[in-house]
């Protein structure tokens, strides 16, 4: 069966290097999970490696909040929608102005480990 | 596994089973961030073990001397020492919030009655603060003795004027309760910009390598506000980018060896001696792939969490998504084994991107005579493999089996198909709880399983 399509033609018949992927599919788990990856998120740009991916592994958990940038933004958009970030899946940066809901809580006072307990 | 020194061979082939010791740590439904452990590591006897935490927090726990009623259990662990070693902090110049994060705690081999350890956050500081706090050296040293009769000081504890002291009074040395202070001895100037991923200490004692994202840099345990650069994979432009650094370990026995891995599931080795930037491998591993088998997610599962090598130097394992391999030194082309950690993952790999556990990383260790394997799993599943029988076992760290020395039943997990009465199904795993650390007694078979707030002590069933 073909990939989703709006056209009401009958598919044609199914070439052998068509064939041969859907075949992948079916024997290969990881290509059939790829597939539904693709299938949920069809912008994803086809290779997960690449500066794109590093660059944000390199930021991985860095948040920052800056106050006169937030104040600024939240003047200049009274009016508008703040542009919102995917869950997790974006970089705290560029157009998405991080709250400070965003940011992880301030640390609780410095107790002793339970482990020691 | 059983016998004498212990970590080796099955007597008789049979396979080792294992017990549970101890387990450290609170009950809680809701484990605060802090709580959770991030590195456990053995100290070169093994009388002591570490612990660092979320929080920045290192407990130290040593080995009871083995009961003389009870001449076959081994000694418990108990708190020897617990120190807060990285605060948080936040950089008002940048509004970074610098993590306290422990991601690594090495030992450092015992000279004196002292012990030190190297500790480390993953954070990076800034050279404009001024402050350094990424690697720290920690003396920990015990006091049994304090010094009385000074005469130096009035009964209200003030400094007596010295022209009204006339007598010479020299203090006696008196027993006290045992005290076990935690010192920073050394704090490491911050060389890195990126979150550090490794240390380890050199086999000459004398030196230690630290890694992060993009570099590698030397370190003299006396100097701290130096290091050498010895690897530098930053790209001129950033854009060029390909690959990062995610785990480095020196040779056991050869001082002037080290290796790291790669996102791209490559291992480099090193050889000092042979230039000062040691950007140039010496060796290269990379296991060849099947191009028509590349997916999406193929990079990802292949990056390198952990590297290690055997005690006896001869080889190393990786640990990559779904696998154990070991290498041999001296081959270059493929690993000698590949041992699968969960494979029924695969058929998962969708979900396991959407919800981050594709990015997990989980570390793995050699027993004490290179003889057996563990590196844990999500479900609080750990897994062992022997090399020698080629047998492998999986095992549960779970309160319910939590009985002083009740034996761990091997557990299963059903990949597809009909799933047999005590066998989990894929689905019915629960993926928060993880464990990704683990550390194997260097000369016997304790092992301590990390299980996000918990610590868990095993050992061998003992005759």
């Amino acid at each position: 069966v073909r990939g989703s399509s709006m056209s009401a033609e009958v598919p044609e018949a199914a070439s052998a290097e068509e064939q041969k992927e859907m075949e992948d599919k079916v024997t290969s788990p990881e290509k059939a999970e790829e597939a539904k990856l693709k299938a949920r998120y069809p912008h994803l740009g086809q290779k997960p490696g690449g500066s794109d991916f590093l660059r944000k592994r390199l930021q991985k958990g860095q948040k920052y909040f800056d106050s006169g940038d937030y104040n600024m933004a939240k003047a200049k958009m009274k009016n508008k929608q703040l542009p919102t970030a995917a869950p997790d899946k974006t970089e705290v940066t560029g157009d998405h102005i991080p709250t400070p809901q965003d940011l992880p809580q301030r640390k609780p006072s410095l107790v002793a480990s339970k482990l020691a307990g | 596994m059983a016998g004498p020194g212990g970590g080796g061979c099955p007597a008789g082939g049979h396979d080792l089973q294992w017990c549970f010791s101890q387990v450290k740590g609170a009950v809680d439904e809701d484990v605060a961030e802090a709580d959770i452990i991030s590195t456990v590591e053995f100290s070169y006897s093994g009388d002591l073990l570490a612990t660092g935490d979320k929080g920045g927090r290192v407990v130290i726990f040593q080995r009871e001397q083995e009961n003389k009623s009870r001449p076959h259990a081994r000694g418990e662990y108990n708190v020897y020492s617990t120190f807060q070693s990285h605060e948080p902090e936040f950089d008002y110049l940048k509004s970074l919030e610098i993590e306290e994060k422990i991601n690594k705690i090495r030992w450092l081999p015992q000279q004196n009655a002292a012990h030190f350890l190297l500790s480390t956050n993953g954070r990076f500081c800034f050279k404009l603060r001024g402050q350094d706090k990424t690697i720290k050296l920690w003396k920990i040293s015990e006091r049994d003795k304090r010094a009385e009769g000074y005469n130096l000081k009035d009964e209200d504890g003030r400094l007596r004027d010295p022209f009204r002291i006339t007598a010479l009074r020299v203090p006696i040395l008196k027993p006290m309760d045992l005290m076990v202070e935690a010192s920073p001895r050394r704090i490491f100037a911050n060389a890195h910009t990126y979150h550090i991923n490794s240390i380890s200490v050199n086999s000459d004692h004398e030196t230690y390598l630290s890694a992060d994202d993009l570099r590698i840099n030397l370190w003299h345990l006396e100097i701290t506000d130096r290091s050498f650069n010895i690897v530098d994979i930053k790209p001129v432009n950033m854009e060029e980018l390909t690959e990062v650094i995610t785990a480095a370990e020196f040779h056991p026995l050869q001082c002037n060896v080290f290796v790291y891995s790669s996102s791209k599931g490559t291992i480099r080795l090193c050889d000092m001696r042979s230039s000062a930037l040691c950007d140039r491998h010496s060796k290269f591993f990379e296991e060849p792939e099947d191009p028509s088998s590349r997916s999406f997610f193929s990079e990802i599962i292949s990056s390198i969490s952990d590297v290690k090598f055997s005690h006896s130097g001869r080889y190393m394992m990786t640990r990559d998504y779904l696998s154990v391999k070991v290498w041999d030194l001296n081959m270059e082309s493929r690993p000698v084994e590949t041992h699968q950690v969960h494979e029924y993952l695969r058929s998962k790999l969708c979900s396991l991107y959407e919800n981050d556990c594709i990015f997990d990383k989980f570390e793995c260790c050699w027993s004490g005579s290179d003889s057996a394997i563990m590196t844990g799993s999500y479900n609080n599943f750990f897994r062992m493999f022997d090399r020698n029988t080629r047998r492998d076992v999986t095992l549960e760290a779970s309160r319910e089996n939590s009985k002083p020395r009740a034996c761990l039943k091997p557990r299963k997990v059903c990949a597809g198909g009909k799933r047999r009465k005590d066998e989990m199904s894929v689905d019915s795993l629960d993926f928060n709880k993880k464990i990704l650390h683990t550390a194997w007694h260097p000369a016997e078979n304790v092992i301590a399983v990390a299980a996000t707030n918990n610590l868990y002590i095993f050992q061998d069933k003992v005759n």
